[in-house]
């Protein structure tokens, strides 16, 4: 549905988008998932032909965005929600956006009543609170009724309840057939609503799978074990296999099964031998890690602060 | 004609052109009914000439709101969700500029004929009939004058982005450039003849005909611009036209 191919932008000397490719499946929701700065806003201005890519291109549905028909109809985008005349209310807003596609002037009243703003339609904008201007931005996408959405992070910044709004709305997209595109940092985030995760980082392509794959593919299998002869399995596992944690270890590189054996075989005695499943997070630092793009050494930092003083 | 009514929604639903056009009439008008009520009927006398003395005033303010029709969008980001919905950029400024240039024109001329309807009240002795072509331009044509200052305005506003940079650029060239100008020796004055200003205030004033001999001391100084009146409209219309073509043109490529 969404086709890019070859996309690069460079502003100046960086490189924002660097030879990107990568396809968005119609009928799903397909996450866009990189550290911050990773050029995927960049990226979605370029879908919605906002910027101009300084080679490659990017299609949607084998067509160019400027060369859509009424393209409201066709992509409803959600970039950001302060993108609204703050003296200007919400339905006035609204409604000069469907003039301009042709899109029946009562779809304002409906997709104000879909994301529950229809009691401060007549309010201006300006007024509105960041969940209440992310309704708002979401209702203008839903305008056209477009068979393809985009969402720039569409969560950032909004309380739990916000949030299990979006993500509940996002399926509900998906499920009504919808190409749902939606960016996001949050890995967590992604887990929850995405079914498929194209993964970016420093403006290159780092994978695009669906998002089981990518955790299988990325988190480092680990498998805990506890046992009062600890001292004793340690040496039957190969070197640097085994981390201690509080009360056991846990070991890298074997899975539960082999260990199992070797514990029998050798007569030991295990008290917990379970599987542990990376998390998104632990899966995402570990294949974009070095593509963060202010990679400071955070992680050290943060390790020298906490230290005791001395 | 869907993407004017579009850009007519989007200026009446804020309400700084609200502002701004009452802000232009008072201006105007109450420049008008000072120079008129304080007029005598000698080297003071009102004149149909001297009823128009403020429409600068009011231009500067229709050029703050033709700006700021244009920076607000980008200062919001509104400008991006233009060009989502109307990819096609360059029908989409000529929209606005459009509906900002008719706008213009009409508060240009409520302005003018406000302004020489309320000195026929304070003076109904004074010469103020509308009796001649050059008395007619002299009112008549501060409308088509708001409307290419608005286009020069917009155009700025589409190539600055910046609310607080256009209108600086546009209110220091408009109110105090173009006269500096005159003071460069030698070239000074053959310049300025041909500044946009000066020649939009050759169109409205011609040779003085509309001041009836007036002392042209005791008023707004003549424009020194050479061409006819005619002359002096298309002029100032061709220059804000193709300032407006240059913008759109820059708005195109650039990324939003």
């Amino acid at each position: 549905m969404i086709e890019a191919r070859g996309l690069t932008k460079r502003y100046g000397n960086t490189l924002a988008v660097d030879d990107l490719s990568f396809d968005v499946a119609p009928g799903e929701v397909t996450g866009f998932l990189g550290p911050n700065g990773a050029g995927k806003s960049t990226t979605m201005r370029m879908i919605l032909g906002l910027d101009n890519p300084t080679s490659g291109q990017v299609t949607i549905g084998g067509k160019k965005y400027t060369d859509l028909k009424d393209p409201l109809r066709t992509v409803g985008a959600l970039l950001d929600a302060k993108w609204v005349h703050p003296n200007r209310s919400a339905r006035a807003h609204l409604a000069w956006m469907a003039k301009s596609n042709h899109i029946p002037a009562r779809r304002v009243d409906e997709v104000l009543e879909t994301v529950g703003l229809t009691s401060v339609a007549n309010k201006r904008a300006g007024g509105f609170s960041l969940g209440m201007s992310q309704r708002l931005g979401i209702a203008a996408a839903l305008l056209g009724d477009p068979e393809v959405l985009l969402f720039d992070e569409p969560v950032n910044g909004l309380d739990p309840e916000g949030i299990l709004w979006i993500r509940k709305f996002m399926h509900r997209l998906a499920d009504e057939g919808r190409t749902v595109f939606v960016s996001s940092h949050l890995l967590s985030e992604m887990a929850l609503t995405a079914t498929n995760l194209v993964v970016i980082g420093k403006g290159k392509l780092i994978s695009q799978s669906s998002t089981k794959e990518f955790v299988a593919r990325a988190s480092e299998n680990t498998v805990k074990v506890r046992s009062p002869q600890l001292d004793r399995l340690r040496e039957l596992l190969p070197a640097d296999s085994a981390t201690d944690t509080d009360d056991g270890i846990l070991v890298s590189g074997l899975d539960s099964a082999k260990i199992g054996e070797l514990a029998a075989g050798n007569g030991i005695v295990l008290h917990e031998l379970s599987p542990q499943t990376g998390s998104l997070e632990q899966a995402f630092m570990q294949i974009t890690g070095d593509s963060v793009e202010y990679h400071t050494g955070l992680e050290s930092e943060a390790r020298h602060a906490l230290e005791p003083a001395e | 004609m869907t993407l004017l009514a579009v850009e007519r929604m989007k200026l009446f639903t804020t309400r700084s052109p609200w502002w701004c056009a009452l802000i232009a009439l008072a201006t105007t008008i109450g420049f008008s009914a000072l120079i008129v009520g304080n007029s005598d009927d000698g080297v003071f006398s009102a004149t149909v000439a001297s009823t128009q003395f403020g429409y600068s005033f009011g231009m500067a303010v229709v050029m703050v709101l033709a700006a700021l029709a244009v920076t607000t969008e980008y200062r919001f980001g509104t400008i991006r969700t233009t060009f989502q919905a109307v990819p096609n950029r360059a029908a989409a400024l000529a929209a606005k500029t459009t509906v900002v240039a008719l706008l213009a024109l009409v508060i240009g001329e409520l302005s003018a004929f406000g302004s020489w309807g309320l000195a026929n009240l304070l003076k109904p002795d004074a010469p103020l009939a509308l009796d001649s072509a050059a008395d007619w331009i002299n009112v008549a044509g501060v409308g088509p004058v708001y409307a290419f200052a608005a286009v020069i305005a917009v155009a700025v506003g589409i190539l600055l982005r910046h609310s607080a940079g256009a209108i600086a650029l546009l209110m220091i060239y408009a109110l105090a450039v173009e006269d500096l100008i005159r003071l460069i020796p030698g070239v000074g004055d053959d310049i300025y003849k041909w500044l946009p200003f000066n020649v939009a205030n050759k169109f409205l004033t011609g040779d003085g005909a509309s001041n009836l001999g007036r002392n042209t001391d005791a008023g707004a100084p003549m424009s020194t611009a050479a061409l006819s009146q005619g002359g002096s409209l298309t002029y100032f219309a061709v220059f804000a036209i193709v300032l407006l073509i240059i913008s759109i043109g820059v708005a195109r490529k650039r990324d939003a």
